[in-house]
């Protein structure tokens, strides 16, 4: 191998790949603005239509309660809904969003609640429509005050203390830091998209260094030069894996980014989530170590979808042979996001090991046994595809297919 | 210095079975001559030039070029020989200079000798007008020149040309023409591949005839005349042809 010349091929793809437009958007504009329009743009309208959903004051419909003025004062007064007349057909003004939902209060409610007997309100509602879901909410946490408020009477009546009802309260207690909080909803995610970034981000590349010369003529033009062939796949191997890791780095910083604004705007308190245990700590240290276990992967698919890539004439053609290759690699990636747990076995599966650890790495967490067999089987992995790429380039069967 | 001995190459067909593309080629080409090979399309003289300039192996048989041996030093080889074709295209995305650059570069040029030696070329093709437009902005023209002086940046000893004229226009291809000749005034070994009469009427000092990977005739111009008792360089090789021509076409 001759080190001058890898560093002369590698200079003169370099130079080449920031003049192909295409290049710069697959590999940088795509992962520098995919994240926050995804997170930040979708996070930001979700949340600015569920803040006007939950503005607006829901119209609902009464079946019965004639004998019951009690809960009717209490639902009129409390301004979180807004009674309209009922008619025959509730049932389709629920349906048809004319109303949000529809309380029904079976005859003699009034008696049943008085006399201490079990009595049941029904909310009819459209289920999985957010607007109804928020109309049941604003409904059952008024009919619980007006409950509340009925208990406590009845104790008070009888002398008896609040706790002779509720005797005990249950409460949560995270003990675990923000970080791996942090980490364990989002640990997988990240994994996931470091994984497929690294594969789209050496895929454009590594089909316009190999069949995309083959079709302009070009290859014919360097394989006449005196460059030995492993220097040339080599020169090119390390543009390649260049913008797999450049992408995959933007990616992670520009979603790093996207999940620090959109934690600060608090944006998830509208889902219903605590924004501030949902933030995302990533220390430079576990960033550092996501990227060490990256690289073989990385190696891995730059020197796969190069190997690919070489067996086809033009770039349309590579394109049909490395678009399955996406899905080979997006099945393990998503199983990552799945509750499964590293073991040794799985530390071996290709992909997958590094998609599981990189959500251990993002909660803290470090399996030195695994994150040395990952590294290593999948160095392992990354040397074979390297060795078939510089194979494949020898072949004059590959090179001037036909 | 050229020589073939026995060049041989077989390429594997799904369909047709073994094809001898190049059978059991030997000829030489010496320093300041030009060796014309005549071919038919598919007669072999694309892969008898790939072979030289190392771009495939031969299956058998081996050609000594510069003294070194296609088979056991390519690199060497590659290294003394400037190969142009009209499938040899330029890198769209570099301009004329940075192209020319490359190649130096590759040749183990230093930057000082590279420098001098792009600015030569440059200026003796009349290219400065263009060395920084990128290649993909070029007439074919200039796209020619840029290729030629992407050949000669490291001064090889021996140049092959495949079909340098393809396909271009009478002004293009006269300066791919004076181009040869000036080779040869250099005192290079040249050899180029053609079925276009008139340049190796014009050009070629020796004459090799290839059919069906055959080299079927070889002598200079003068030779060959006598040799078929005809005056026309067409009827010579309609002669030496024909027959082998017919079984290739039934095959």
């Amino acid at each position: 191998m001759n080190l001058r010349n890898i560093g002369i091929v590698y200079r003169k793809e370099l130079r080449e790949a920031l003049r192909d437009r295409r290049t710069l958007i697959s590999s940088l504009l795509v992962p520098l603005l995919l994240f926050p329009l995804l997170t930040a743009g979708i996070g930001a309208a979700f949340s600015a239509l569920i803040g006007k959903a939950k503005e607006e004051v829901p119209a609902v419909m009464i079946l019965g309660g004639d004998d019951s003025p009690g809960i009717l004062a209490e639902l009129r007064g409390s301004g979180k809904i807004k009674i309209v007349p009922t008619t025959q057909n509730w049932k389709d003004a629920v349906i048809n969003k004319e109303i949000r939902a529809a309380i029904e209060i079976p005859a003699g409610f009034q008696d049943d609640v008085a006399h201490e007997k079990s009595a049941t309100l029904l909310i009819h509602n459209y289920e999985g429509d957010v607007k109804s879901s928020i109309a049941t909410g604003n409904i059952q946490k008024g009919l619980e005050k007006y409950r509340d408020r009925i208990v406590h009477d009845n104790l008070a009546a009888k002398n008896l203390p609040e706790t002779a009802f509720k005797p005990f309260e249950i409460k949560e207690h995270n003990v675990a830091p923000p970080e791996k909080v942090g980490g364990a909803a989002f640990g997988g995610v990240i994994g996931y998209m470091v994984i497929l970034l690294c594969l789209t981000g050496s895929m454009y590349p590594a089909m316009d260094l190999t069949a995309g010369e083959k079709e302009r003529g070009t290859m014919e033009t360097i394989l006449s030069s005196p460059i030995a062939r492993v220097d040339l796949v080599f020169g090119k191997f390390f543009l390649v894996l260049t913008t797999a890791l450049v992408t995959a780095a933007l990616s992670v910083t520009s979603m790093g980014v996207s999940f620090a604004v959109l934690g600060h705007l608090h944006a998830f308190d509208t889902a219903g989530a605590d924004a501030a245990q949902l933030q995302l700590h990533i220390g430079i240290y576990t960033v550092l170590s996501i990227f060490i276990m990256v690289l073989p992967v990385a190696v891995l698919f730059s020197a796969g979808v190069m190997t690919v890539s070489l067996f086809a004439k033009s770039y349309k053609e590579a394109q049909s042979y490395v678009s399955p290759l996406m899905f080979i690699v997006i099945i393990p990636a998503v199983a990552a996001m799945l509750p499964i747990d590293l073991t040794a076995k799985l530390a071996l599966v290709p992909i997958l090991n590094a998609s599981l650890l990189c959500k251990e790495l993002v909660t803290g967490t470090y399996h030195w046994n695994f994150i040395a067999i990952i590294f290593f089987s999948t160095c392992v992995y990354a040397a074979a595809a390297l060795f078939l790429a510089v194979k494949m380039f020898q072949r004059e069967d590959v090179l001037f297919r036909s | 210095m050229i020589e073939t001995r026995g060049l041989t190459k077989t390429f594997k067909d799904k369909k047709r079975g073994e094809i001898r593309a190049v059978d059991n080629v030997s000829f030489v080409c010496k320093p300041g001559e030009i060796y014309g090979l005549l071919g038919a399309n598919g007669a072999g003289k694309t892969t008898t030039l790939r072979l030289l300039a190392t771009i495939l192996e031969p299956t058998d048989g081996t050609a000594i070029v510069c003294g070194y041996d296609v088979v056991e030093a390519p690199e060497k080889v590659r290294a003394n020989v400037g190969f142009l074709s009209t499938a040899t295209a330029l890198y769209p995305r570099l301009t004329s200079q940075e192209m020319v650059e490359y190649f130096g570069r590759l040749n183990g040029l230093d930057e000082a000798t590279l420098k001098k030696r792009v600015d030569d070329i440059f200026t003796r093709l009349d290219m400065n007008s263009f060395r920084d437009r990128r290649c993909d902005k070029l007439s074919t023209g200039m796209k020619q020149k840029t290729s030629i002086a992407r050949t000669l940046v490291h001064d090889p000893p021996v140049m092959i040309f495949d079909e340098p004229t393809l396909g271009l226009d009478i002004m293009t291809a006269r300066t791919i023409v004076g181009f040869i000749r000036e080779c040869r005034q250099r005192g290079k070994t040249v050899i180029f591949s053609t079925h276009v009469m008139s340049e190796v009427e014009k050009l070629c000092d020796i004459i090799g005839i290839i059919q069906s990977g055959k080299l079927l005739a070889e002598g200079s111009l003068a030779a060959l005349r006598s040799r078929y008792s005809e005056n026309d360089l067409e009827e010579i090789f309609v002669k030496v042809v024909a027959p082998h021509y017919a079984g290739q076409e039934a095959n």
